[in-house]
């Protein structure tokens, strides 16, 4: 297998280890170091990610209205969402007079860091992880349903009617989606018996569960990107930021940097839920293996595992955009209709089908 | 990494939001109005107050959820053995599968789950 990106990242962060403990004497400094080093490449692979989203985001929903979308600023457009990010950056931001003035600026930065916290079991490529915990699935699954705290928070602390409204119909969304997403997880952990994100990428190694798993897998892999798009509080399940009945939901009130790290947080979650698929469906960094074609999956090695992560990913994130122009906005009574009287149901049935799978070995 | 990593994503978290909302505040244009202080509501003057008394049906599906919530809880541990353990852990699930879902009919037969 070409595994030389993966070489590379393990290489580099050994070599710069070492550099690092040759020149400073100090071990607490040396690990502070790291520490600084890996925080700010995070960001500078957080932040692009962020400005890509976004690019693709118009460009996709261009080229599902037959239009252009953003063409000017830049070569194709592509520095248009930049130029928007420094008008952010130049705006004042306001606080309303009645606001819970120590909540409200709390709010952004809880949203901001709950979505980065889960950032940390993702595998981007082998041995490539921020943190291989053995609990990895648990752990996001914890993390993801904090950031309903950052929105409640928003939405009460702005003093207005329509963040309040907002925010109440996103507590509510946001926990009735969590228990689908968290039992269409727990499916695959039932097949893995881990939860450890490495673990369950080295068992598709062998086939991703998507193939292996039959239909019951492809079933709770329905759910999850259903329950996970509702989670995410994207359309067609954005209620909580519906525009032409509550302006702009639980950020009516917030503008400037504050409003963009709403944006920031909701882009890395898009990038989170679609990681999580790839890696929990979709065999994460393994690449597509056909039975004993021994040339076709050698051609298929020769691509490095970072980016087959990546190009899963994309592929989800794809389909949860194109989601947003493809089906209407649901009503709240809809949208806990579909999760209660549907999607909780069938999911609890599909987790026992799926346990008697992993149990009497009917997977390949 | 281990669980410093934990320490850094909170630290680079708050430093990269906060950081972003100070320089925000730093370089911005400010001016003063009387008017940028009230509430959006589209240019209507707020009748009222803004902390109004919301649907009860929020807090009924809070409840139901925390039921489903504290299920799922106890299914990771079991989820993880199960392989090992085998028909027996089969069998459990599906008795405790069913009194939850007798729970989750009992709430739909008695309107819990219809919106009002």
């Amino acid at each position: 297998m070409s595994l030389f990106l993966e070489i590379s990242f393990s290489a580099m962060a050994n070599g710069l280890h070492n550099w690092l403990a040759g020149s400073i004497s100090n071990a607490t400094l040396v690990s502070v170091t790291e520490m600084a080093i890996a925080g700010v490449s995070l960001l500078l692979f957080l932040v692009p990610l962020c400005f890509f989203l976004g690019y693709m985001e118009r460009k996709v929903a261009a080229f599902m209205q037959i239009r252009l979308g953003p063409n000017r600023v830049g070569p194709k457009g592509t520095l248009q969402i930049v130029a928007d990010t420094v008008k952010l950056l130049f705006k004042e931001g306001l606080t309303p007079n009645a606001s819970d003035k120590f909540l409200f600026n709390l709010a952004p930065i809880i949203v901001v860091v709950t979505s980065m916290l889960a950032m940390a079991p993702i595998a981007f490529a082998k041995n490539f992880q921020i943190w291989d915990i053995n609990i990895g699935v648990l752990y996001v699954s914890a993390i993801s349903s904090l950031a309903v705290i950052g929105i409640l928070m928003a939405g009460w602390s702005s003093y207005n009617k329509y963040s309040l409204l907002g925010a109440m119909r996103s507590g509510a969304q946001i926990v009735s989606y969590e228990l689908s997403v968290g039992l269409s997880l727990i499916s695959i952990v039932i097949l893995t018996g881990s939860l450890r994100m490495s673990d369950i990428v080295a068992s598709q190694a062998d086939g991703w569960w998507i193939i292996k798993g039959h239909i019951p897998v492809i079933i709770s892999f329905v759910i999850f990107l259903i329950a996970s798009t509702a989670e995410i509080n994207r359309a067609p399940f954005d209620l909580a930021e519906a525009e032409q009945e509550l302006t702009a939901g639980f950020h009516t009130e917030y503008s400037g940097m504050k409003f963009a790290m709403f944006l920031l947080a909701e882009y890395i979650n898009l990038f989170i839920v679609s990681a999580i698929a790839a890696t929990l469906f979709l065999g994460g960094w393994m690449p597509f293996h056909l039975g004993n074609w021994s040339f076709f999956n050698n051609v298929m090695d020769y691509i490095p595992g970072s980016l087959w992560f990546m190009g899963k990913t994309f592929l989800i994130i794809f389909i949860i955009m194109q989601f947003r122009w493809t089906f209407p906005r649901l009503r709240v009574d809809q949208l806990l209709t579909l999760e209660w009287k549907y999607l909780l149901p069938i999911s609890m049935v599909n987790v026992i089908i799926v346990t008697m799978m992993a149990i009497f070995g009917w997977h390949l | 990494m281990g669980s410093a990593a934990l320490i850094l994503l909170i630290i680079v978290g708050i430093a990269f939001a906060g950081g972003g909302i100070l320089v925000s505040k730093a370089i911005a244009k400010t001016s003063k109005n009387k008017a940028k202080g009230e509430p959006y509501e589209c240019g209507v003057p707020t009748t009222g107050t803004s902390w109004i008394q919301f649907n009860v049906g929020y807090y009924l599906f809070a409840l139901i959820f925390l039921i489903f919530d504290v299920e799922l809880v106890f299914m990771y541990p079991w989820a993880v053995v199960v392989k090992s353990i085998g028909v027996v852990a089969l069998v459990e699930i599906i008795i405790f599968m069913f009194i939850l879902f007798m729970g989750l009919l009992y709430a739909w037969k008695k309107g819990a789950l219809k919106w009002m």
